[in-house]
């Protein structure tokens, strides 16, 4: 689970960590009576769930209050489009209204488990402000890295050779220490599968500072953790994968026009690269389980179906505990209720298939069974294509 | 075959639940000596009154002499039910509960980390060696065929799609192992390949790894260096974007080396067969076989 900067500042800062000052506003009269108090030049951010805010517009400085309230104006309630929200954007409902603060160093720093290593691991580099995967690229060198182990916690001689390592003077060594003493009692405290400060950075007036930060946390551990389920935004996703979460199965869009429907992770992820290898573009990532239900498989379909841009959908099921035939029963149910004019290619294997074959042809409606691979992703593609090109047709 | 064979005498920990209790027949149908239960609070009960149910497993253990496990408990007593049996000398230990937090497996790896004990999972489809008749697992039984070839795998259905397939080109198996989809599995990659190596029943060993983590490249270099037996790999998740969770906790891309591509090109590098097609594991194994004899 994602969270926004705001609520990210917020909990580093329960755990001793320094932000800038400044509050969250959701209206533009809120974001000027905050750059009011703050009396000075702000920053002025957008709260969305992704990076790359500030190359487009959403992070802008305002030298007096009024210029606050105008910019947060602009901003909310507007869509920001980054380079991680997909085409659509992400809707601004909030803003960010902090001091603007004058940097000498920036630094990242990073905590996550290293799967590899089975370890929490702490990541920190002197060429902060850019995303971790810029530094990797360029300068790999300039990225440190230490492990820990959770019965031994952070232990600070392993903190100090980061801090050293990053090239700090003497008289921030202690703070910086402190900040990741914050972080890791934050990561292990509340089950986050990363904590990021990037920037934390050195002033000129001599503060050290998160200028910004990102949380996330462990989906398996939300149970555990109900402050933290509070800070959860709907607004930041896609509707349609709100509802698949409320249903209890995987939805991930992904933007094409072949929509999918499989029981298993793996093999949802090998029919969306089967699509994508015989020349079609997977609509979604949509996983039902092992143990789906007739009800949640009806209503897993009516989720695919809903994404406009599907032109034709592929269900693909390995049965086992879902049996084929439940399935089955769920693609005729939805198929005959929401009378959708998509064409069904159906792939099924293992138990019950018989039983599912006589619903599906008992049907009538628009489905083509496809005992194989292949055959069954080429017949979604060009269906896709072929629905795609009519479609052009009439509008022209 | 590995880990599970013939002499395998399985306990089922959770017994008593709706799942394990589906499950614990299918294993017993299949051939698998499931010797005993263990819910705490229901022991001196009886299983459908096949099975002894005790309070704890190391009662289970002395009674019975039960040597594995299979876990069906809920997330949150998984990893006690783990390290319960850990503790009580159990060897192998296939638990199948998802949604286990990362942090509560990363103290159950460490407390591991000095013990025999061999964790398969948490969050996989089980263990099974067809010609031992030991189904340790949730996979359908009746696609499995006793024979040569290893299975390892990151994902559930796709190994039954695998298993499928190389039951119709008349290959059988030694051991199927599914690793489970979660982000700090029990057992890698790298340990199952060590035993598939040194058996000398399996010819050939099929992998099927994922998007998410550097399994596949440890693999890889481990196939490099000292795998004699072909290795026939496919990588899911090639159409995946990044930065989104694929249904399983470990499915994520963050970083270069979690990608499929990355994957791709190490175990190719490292001599193994990858397929693009996963329609094709069965057909290409059967290939690589024959041009081997």
């Amino acid at each position: 689970m994602k969270i926004h900067e705001y609520q990210a500042k917020e909990l580093l800062s329960r755990y001793d960590v320094p932000v800038p000052r400044g509050s969250v506003a959701k209206t533009a009269r809120e974001a000027g009576e905050t750059a009011d108090q703050i009396s000075q030049r702000v920053v002025i951010k957008a709260q969305v769930h992704s990076g790359g805010r500030g190359k487009v517009g959403g992070i802008r400085i305002a030298e007096t209050p009024a210029e606050a309230e105008q910019i947060a104006r602009e901003l909310l309630g507007t869509k920001l489009v980054t380079h991680q929200t997909g085409p659509e954007g992400l809707t601004i409902n909030a803003v960010l209204v902090e001091e603007a603060v004058q940097a000498e160093k920036e630094l990242y720093l990073g905590m996550l488990i290293n799967t590899s290593a089975y370890a929490p691991m702490v990541i920190a580099s002197e060429a902060g402000g850019m995303e971790i995967e810029e530094i990797t690229t360029r300068n790999p060198a300039k990225i440190l890295r230490q492990h820990f182990e959770l019965v031994a916690g952070l232990l600070p001689y392993k903190a100090r050779t980061l801090a050293y390592g990053v090239n700090l003077p003497t008289e921030n060594i202690r703070p910086v220490t402190q900040v990741m003493a914050g972080m890791y009692r934050l990561f292990t405290e509340k089950d986050c599968s990363l904590v990021e400060i990037n920037p934390l950075v050195t002033t000129t007036d001599g503060r050290l500072l998160a200028l910004d930060a990102k949380i996330n946390f462990d989906d398996n551990a939300l149970s555990h953790h109900q402050d933290i389920v509070q800070l959860h935004d709907s607004s930041q996703e896609d509707p349609l994968e709100v509802e698949a979460g409320n249903t209890g199965v995987n939805y991930v869009k992904i933007g094409g026009n072949v929509g999918c429907l499989v029981n298993g992770a793996g093999l949802a992820m090998a029919t969306m690269d089967m699509i994508k290898m015989v020349g079609g573009e997977p609509a979604n990532f949509l996983d039902v389980g092992g143990g789906a239900s007739e009800e949640q498989v009806a209503q897993a379909l009516k989720i695919l179906l809903a994404d406009p841009n599907v032109k034709a959908a592929w269900i693909n099921v390995f049965g086992g505990i879902l049996r084929c035939d439940v399935v089955a029963r769920a693609v005729v149910r939805v198929l005959e209720e929401s009378k959708a004019s998509v064409p069904f290619i159906v792939r099924m294997n293992g138990t019950n298939l018989q039983e599912a074959m006589r619903v599906l042809e008992e049907s009538e409606l628009n489905i083509t069974f496809e005992a194989d691979l292949v055959s069954a992703a080429e017949k979604a593609v060009a269906m896709a294509k072929l629905r795609l090109s009519k479609a052009n047709d009439t509008s022209q | 075959m590995i880990l599970v064979n013939e002499d395998t005498r399985v306990l089922v920990q959770g017994i008593t639940g709706r799942e394990a209790s589906f499950h614990t027949r299918k294993c017993l149908e299949y051939g698998t000596k499931v010797v005993a239960g263990v819910t705490p609070g229901k022991g001196s009960i009886s299983w459908e009154k096949e099975v002894p149910v005790f309070n704890s497993v190391a009662e289970a253990k002395k009674e019975t002499g039960a040597n594995a496990s299979l876990i069906f408990v809920p997330a949150p007593f998984a990893v006690d039910a783990i390290l319960e049996s850990a503790d009580a000398g159990i060897k192998v230990v296939a638990c199948i509960t998802e949604f286990i937090p990362a942090l509560d497996e990363l103290k159950c790896h460490y407390y591991l980390s000095n013990q025999e004990t061999r964790l398969i999972g948490p969050n996989c489809p089980g263990i099974i060696s067809p010609p031992g008749k030991c189904k340790m697992g949730i996979m359908p039984s009746y696609i499995h065929r006793p024979g040569n070839v290893g299975v390892v795998s990151r994902s559930g259905t796709l190994t039954y799609e695998a298993v499928t397939q190389l039951t119709e080109q008349s290959l059988g198996q030694t051991t199927c192992v599914g690793l489970g989809g979660d982000p700090l599995p029990g057992t890698s990659f790298v340990d199952i390949l060590k035993l598939f190596q040194a058996d000398p029943e399996t010819k050939a060993v099929v992998l099927i790894g994922e998007i998410g983590g550097t399994y596949e490249q440890e693999a890889a270099d481990f196939i490099q260096k000292h795998m004699t037996k072909p290795v026939v790999a496919y990588i899911a998740g090639s159409s995946a974007p990044s930065g989104k969770r694929m249904g399983h906790a470990g499915a994520i891309i963050s970083g270069n080396a979690s990608k499929a591509l990355n994957k791709i090109t190490s175990l190719a590098a490292a001599g193994a067969t990858v397929v693009e097609n996963f329609g094709q594991i069965g057909l290409v194994t059967k290939k690589i076989l024959s041009s081997r004899i």
